[in-house]
């Protein structure tokens, strides 16, 4: 039933339908239609088998014959979540920007929903320019959301990000185009591929020790593409600028979903797809992954402004998403996927907080505030819950990630880990300490302004409740959510070597995910 | 003495001559002139030349096709004119200036 | 009742008491929200009577009761399900916590009366009781960290609970992140363990342990023995880790008593119990425990002797007491370490909720020289606070001294043990006599200082229920441990209950040939001592005003000045480690963010624009320019075309 498709062009859909609803209805109708989305993306549960590790609900339709590039969507347990993850974030953050938003407000949700197909494109393509295509679609909107309702600077930041990302891109283009020409000796000299399947059966030469030889250079190309994405230390300056200047809506979707694709594209791409260059250099991934963790906490601690403060913890919660993406063991690529889950949620609830008070006060220097949780009592004891999530307090979903991924960068390389637990003191330093300065202590001249303004409304309760249920449930029932992921990620660590991923085509119109599964199971005995 | 009869028995290398010849007028003339007309009337001077070539080539391989061809480029050349009169009659209507310099200041 | 629905219940209670009170946190009816938290403890306590009763009626050398309530993480081999091991352990820290906890909770509803927000603070105690107990009765370590971190927490936010005040804020902070560097020393002793056992559920290591002890300090068990104490270090206040709890004072001084005395601080006392056969294979950690621990009793002594107030005093006293705890598991005295935990939480939570109805009646003045005389308007709080002052100086048969005495004496007789440590234990003890006494003499004897506007009166019924009961536990507390070379001249032959409770489970290292003499002889001189200091603080500090204190400070001049500054420890950290860390942070942000990295990508991005520039003549809108290009163009093509052929 093209569910797939259906969620990848529904957005697109919605989107030029927004450009011609009534100025007045804009924001509804937007909710709706995400709302929709959303409800759309949960038949996934019906529709995807958790427990087989191929790829599912394929379609395939050829594009470009000539060169073998095909429309080839799939999902695995990889994807699933943050397919879902999107869809989830989408109408939470429509609410959340309901007041923040004035002018363009058709404009703006048209960019929200064209974002999110681009999104969601990422996550299922399947063939290597499709997926190119989708990861430099979402910089546009993205590109929007900055540069038209950005900050002061937004001109500014909306260039670097723009050209930052564009530029690891270009790395990432030139490699697939190799790979492609690479397939032609696949199967006894047919045509092209661009199919990720058929990437995974390459064998690509590779010499350890130096740079110059196919799989190392096709490695780093992809690395760097993700590694801006991330981002990941050295390249992570594009983000505290993009996340300053950006409204509350691009700030969310950026840190909850849009530095996924650079850890699902290490995922996907990079551990299967060359895994002898992987092994011989997760050294050195691991090495920037934990400068980042250390190096993201300590810059966040001295940040003036609150949002920089999150978007630099950012940078160091997702260093351990690739710290634990590169330990290449159960433990450590498992607590990578939770962890990007949890990064979405969290810190997209942080944003969305840090939002709130903006909207109010119109001003995020720490220092002019103070003694916040007396005049907002129930907006504190949100940030409080969200806080200790980010910084992975037991219980909380973050806790189960990090301990997770220490877990297996403690096998791959005890030192390694030792330094990045180090990322766990100083995790919770500066969120405490901003806390601190945030909402304790004396009335600060902001909160003295606004006083009465400051607590949170049904409306905003409504956009952070959700997030906070999920904190919690992660934290508590993390097999609810990586059950989904288990086979896939099992499936691609048992063969880390000779990965290879297949469907089923599935010749008769699929009647019901459930009963498929069900004929199944009598078939199996 | 030379023979008269050979400057008078005009070959393909006369018509090209000719057409290169036009054809060089009419390229400097876009080159240098400043004036939109002029150098119009130069871009049909140069088309016309490249159409002397056409014949003379239909004429002396016995192919058609040339003549054809010339067809097509007088009807381009038509349309180009009508295009480019109009403009620079706007532009002149507007301005009161013929020189293509001043077109620069179209670009905005 | 099935044992996993009791189970449940023991955690039910105090939840549904947390969201209770947490969903109604404006309230002002501290009656309420007292009121129902103390029954939601006080059921949990009946939850663990009942679970324990169950236990002591099972056979003798097999006592547990497991429960698996659902499967938490399973990722490959690891794996940590939320299950919780009832066993004489767990049974005695459950039986403390909820006991003791449901008292404090009794107290507070009198002392929080006149707070804003007493449904806040009695839902954070709950919370905190939830979390206790997830940390003494998890079955693995990571459920014993889910609790360990959690109580933690809970201390972060009662610490600052008085939030507006921005440096009880701060010590709130404070305490949060001193745990935290023990904390993640803990999961790398958690790693270390899984990777070594495969396995972090302590019934399956304790199986697993091999038989001979490592030697050096870079063996598995060793390194994992010592990450999991620096993580105690942490949450039970030692050295270099202490300095969170002086301030932790912050707090409502209930919470003082609860957390930052009876239970909470004494996790790492337990974590250590707990893992007492792995520890005994690790000898140079227990050494190094042992010297911690005695030179934490030791400095922190020296520093509550100077110290004038009343609530900085008696949590010097707790770090100096728990420092006696970590000496006995250092030296292989697990059970009297447990037994220290267990009178110490009884003697050393009446204090704490004596100085609390103190400071209630003078209305938060905790100024120990403004007081005096207190004994007049306070009756009972001065008796109660006298036992408790009996029972932690040591004066038989009170609590303290059974236990304390059991401490020493495995110090100067154990083989891990050492004679100089034995001293510096005896010479704690009766530092502790001394600043205990000074600071009855000051706060209950002697004249009255206080205040003309503040008339001290003797606090309500609630408050000092708490405070009889816990009177009477710690003078009958210790005899349930009594040792055996005075219970062998005692009529009845009274057992170590204690130690034949936990006895299946805990074993303390054997002591090889002892004498009886010298158990004699050193009771007997610690109780010299203890008698000799209390006297000689009662002479300087009791009801004839003595010039000597000031003498000799005035006398020791620079090293008072270094001791009443508290060794100048928060200076030291904040000089040499925290400043600088906050300076080179700005550094790195400054140089390498913005000044290298981005100044990079600015000349990447310039060297792109130069060459634009470059060519940018190139189309400058000319048409003759470009009909030009064209036209060389083709001439240079045409003639390459001509001259090649």
């Amino acid at each position: 039933m093209f569910l797939l498709s259906l969620l990848i062009f529904v957005p697109v859909v919605y989107g030029l339908m927004l450009l011609f609803v009534p100025k007045s209805q804009v924001k509804f109708t937007a909710l709706l239609f995400s709302l929709s989305t959303f409800i759309l993306s949960t038949r996934l549960f019906r529709e995807f088998d958790p427990s087989r590790a191929d790829l599912q609900l394929v379609e395939k339709f050829s594009w470009v014959k000539a060169f073998g590039i095909n429309y080839f969507v799939g999902i695995d347990g990889i994807s699933f979540w943050l397919v879902l993850l999107t869809t989830f974030l989408m109408p939470i953050t429509i609410l959340g920007s309901w007041k923040a938003v004035e002018k363009n407000t058709r404009a703006f949700h048209a960019n929200l929903m064209f974002l999110q197909s681009a999104l969601i494109g990422t996550f299922l393509a399947f063939d290597a320019i499709l997926f190119y295509v989708f990861f430099e679609a979402s910089l546009i909107p993205m590109y929007f959301l900055i540069g038209l309702w950005g900050g002061p600077r937004k001109i500014y930041a909306s260039v670097k990000f723009f050209i930052y990302t564009m530029f690891g891109s270009v790395f990432m283009l030139l490699a697939i185009i190799t790979m492609m020409i690479m397939t032609q000796t696949l199967d006894g000299g047919g045509g092209m591929s661009a199919s990720l399947l058929d990437f995974y059966k390459l064998d690509i030469p590779f010499i350890g020790g130096t740079l110059i030889n196919s799989q190392t250079l096709l490695f780093f190309a992809f690395c760097l593409a993700f590694a801006i994405k991330c981002p990941m230390f050295p390249v992570h300056t594009w983000l505290p600028d993009a996340h300053v200047e950006a409204p509350t809506a691009g700030s969310v979707l950026l840190a909850g979903v849009m530095l996924k694709m650079g850890t699902y594209g290490f995922l996907r791409f990079v551990l299967p797809m060359f895994p002898e260059a992987t092994a011989y250099w997760s050294w050195l991934l691991m090495l920037l992954a934990v400068i980042g963790i250390i190096y993201g906490a300590l810059v966040a601690m001295v940040q003036p402004d609150i949002k920089k403060l999150v978007a630099y913890s950012s940078v160091s919660h997702m260093g351990y998403v690739i710290l634990g993406l590169f330990t290449l063991n159960e433990f450590g690529v498992t607590g990578g996927l939770y962890q990007m889950l949890n990064h979405g949620v969290s810190t997209g609830a942080l944003f969305l907080l840090v939002g709130m008070v903006y909207e109010r006060t119109h001003n995020r220097e720490i220092s002019k505030y103070g003694g916040l949780a007396k005049a907002a009592p129930w907006f504190t004891i949100c940030f409080m819950i969200i806080t200790l999530s980010s910084i992975a307090v037991p219980m909380t979903n973050g806790f189960i990630g990090e301990f997770l991924i220490l877990l297996g960068a403690f096998q791959a390389n005890s030192y390694l880990a030792g330094a990045a637990v180090l990322g766990v003191v100083l995790g919770a330093t500066y969120m405490l300490w901003m806390v601190k300065r945030v909402f304790f202590g004396s009335t600060g001249e902001l909160v003295e302004k606004y006083n009465s303004k400051l607590e949170m409304n049904w409306r905003e309760g409504a956009v952070i409740a959700p997030l906070i249920i999920l904190v919690f449930w992660m934290g508590l029932l993390p097999n609810h959510f990586l059950n989904w992921s288990k086979a896939s990620l099992e499936h691609l660590l048992q063969n880390k070597n000779n990965y290879t991923l297949s469907y089923v085509t599935e010749s008769t119109p699929s009647i019901n995910g459930k009963k498929m599964i069900a004929l199944k199971d009598k078939a199996v005995k | 003495m030379p023979n008269l009869e050979s400057l008078l028995d005009i070959g393909l290398n006369h018509y090209l001559i000719v057409s290169a010849a036009l054809f060089c007028i009419g390229m400097a003339g876009v080159l240098v002139r400043r004036n939109v007309l002029v150098i119009l009337m130069c871009i049909e001077l140069m088309l016309n030349a490249v159409n002397l070539s056409f014949v003379a080539f239909s004429h002396y391989s016995e192919n058609i096709n040339g003549q054809v061809m010339v067809f097509f480029v007088m009807t381009i050349a038509a349309a180009e004119a009508g295009v480019g009169l109009a403009l620079a009659v706007t532009i002149f209507k507007k301005f009161k200036e013929v020189n293509i310099r001043f077109f620069e200041q179209l670009k905005g | 009742m099935s044992v996993k629905l009791l189970f449940s219940l023991l955690f039910i209670f105090p939840l549904l008491g947390f969201l209770f009170n947490g969903v109604r946190f404006k309230s002002k009816n501290y009656k309420l929200a007292g009121g129902l938290a103390t029954a939601a403890v006080f059921a949990s306590f009946m939850v663990a009577v009942t679970l324990v009763v169950k236990l002591i009626g099972m056979e003798e050398g097999s006592r547990q009761i497991t429960a698996h309530l659902f499967s938490w993480i399973h990722i490959g081999d690891f794996v940590a399900n939320a299950s919780f091991l009832l066993d004489p352990i767990s049974a005695v820290m459950i039986l403390i916590i909820t006991g003791v906890g449901t008292l404090i909770h009794l107290f507070s509803i009198g002392y929080m009366s006149h707070d804003e927000r007493p449904s806040k603070y009695f839902a954070y105690l709950n919370l905190f009781l939830f979390n206790m107990m997830l940390l003494v009765l998890g079955d693995n370590l990571l459920i014993l960290f889910v609790g360990w971190e959690g109580v933690g927490l809970c201390s972060y936010l009662l610490i600052g609970f008085w939030f507006s005040d921005s440096e009880k804020a701060a010590a709130g902070m404070k305490a949060f992140i001193t745990n935290r560097i023990g904390d993640a020393a803990f999961l790398i002793g958690l790693f270390i363990i899984f990777f070594q056992f495969g396995s972090i559920e302590f019934l399956t290591i304790n199986s697993l342990l091999p038989t001979t002890a490592e030697v050096g300090w870079f063996g598995p068990m060793t390194l994992a023995c010592l990450f999991l104490f620096i993580g105690a270090t942490g949450k039970s206040a030692q050295i270099p880790l202490y300095v969170w709890l002086p301030d932790a004072m912050a707090g409502p001084t209930p919470v003082s008593a609860l957390i930052h005395a009876a239970t909470m601080v004494t996790a790492g006392v337990y974590l250590i119990v707990r893992l007492s056969g792995l520890y005994l294979l690790a000898p140079n950690v227990m050494m190094l425990i042992a010297i911690i621990g005695g030179l934490t009793a030791f400095f922190a002594a020296t520093i509550a002797i100077t110290q004038n107030d009343i609530k900085k005093i008696l949590a010097y006293s707790t770090v100096s007491q728990l420092g006696y705890m970590f000496l006995a598991v250092g030296v292989g005295a697990f059970v009297p370490a447990l037994f220290h935990l267990m009178t110490h939480a009884f003697f050393k939570a009446l204090m704490f909720l004596g100085s609390g109805s103190v400071i209630h009646a003078m209305h938060e003045e905790q100024d120990i020289r403004k007081m005096g005389g207190l004994k007049k308007y306070m009756p009972i709080t001065h008796f109660t606070f006298l036992l408790g002052w009996l029972a932690i100086i040591g004066v038989p048969p009170l609590a303290g001294f059974f236990s304390k005495d059991e401490i020493l004496w495995y110090t100067y007789a154990s083989p891990q043990g050492s004679k100089i440590l034995w001293i510096l234990g005896v010479v704690t003890a009766a530092m502790t006599a001394f600043y205990m006494t000074r600071l009855m003499a000051l706060t209950f004897w002697g004249k009255s200082r206080v205040a003309k506007d503040v008339h001290p009166h003797e606090s309500p019924v609630s408050m000092l229920i708490p405070l009889v009961v816990l009177g009477v536990l710690s003078v009958i507390g210790g005899w349930i441990g009594i040792p055996h070379v005075i219970s062998a001249v005692l009529p009845g032959h009274i057992p170590n209950v204690l130690e034949h409770w936990l006895e299946p489970v805990v074993k303390n290292i054997n002591l090889g040939e002892i004498s009886v003499a010298a158990e004699w002889g050193g009771m007997l001189l610690s109780i010299t001592a203890v008698a000799f200091s209390a006297t000689l603080a009662y002479l300087f500090y009791g009801s004839s005003k003595s010039e000597m204190p000031n003498k000799i400070s005035t006398a020791l001049g620079p090293i008072y000045k270094l001791i009443s500054g508290k060794y100048f420890i928060d200076e030291l950290y904040f000089g040499k480690i925290i400043n600088p860390l906050i300076d080179m942070s700005k550094g790195l942000w400054l140089y390498i963010d913005v000044n290298f990295i981005d100044k990079i990508t600015y000349l990447a991005a310039d060297f792109a624009a130069g060459c634009g520039r470059g060519v940018r003549d190139l189309q400058n809108g000319n048409i003759q320019r470009y009909a030009m290009y064209m036209s060389i163009g083709l001439i240079i093509v045409l003639s390459i075309i001509l001259l090649g052929s």
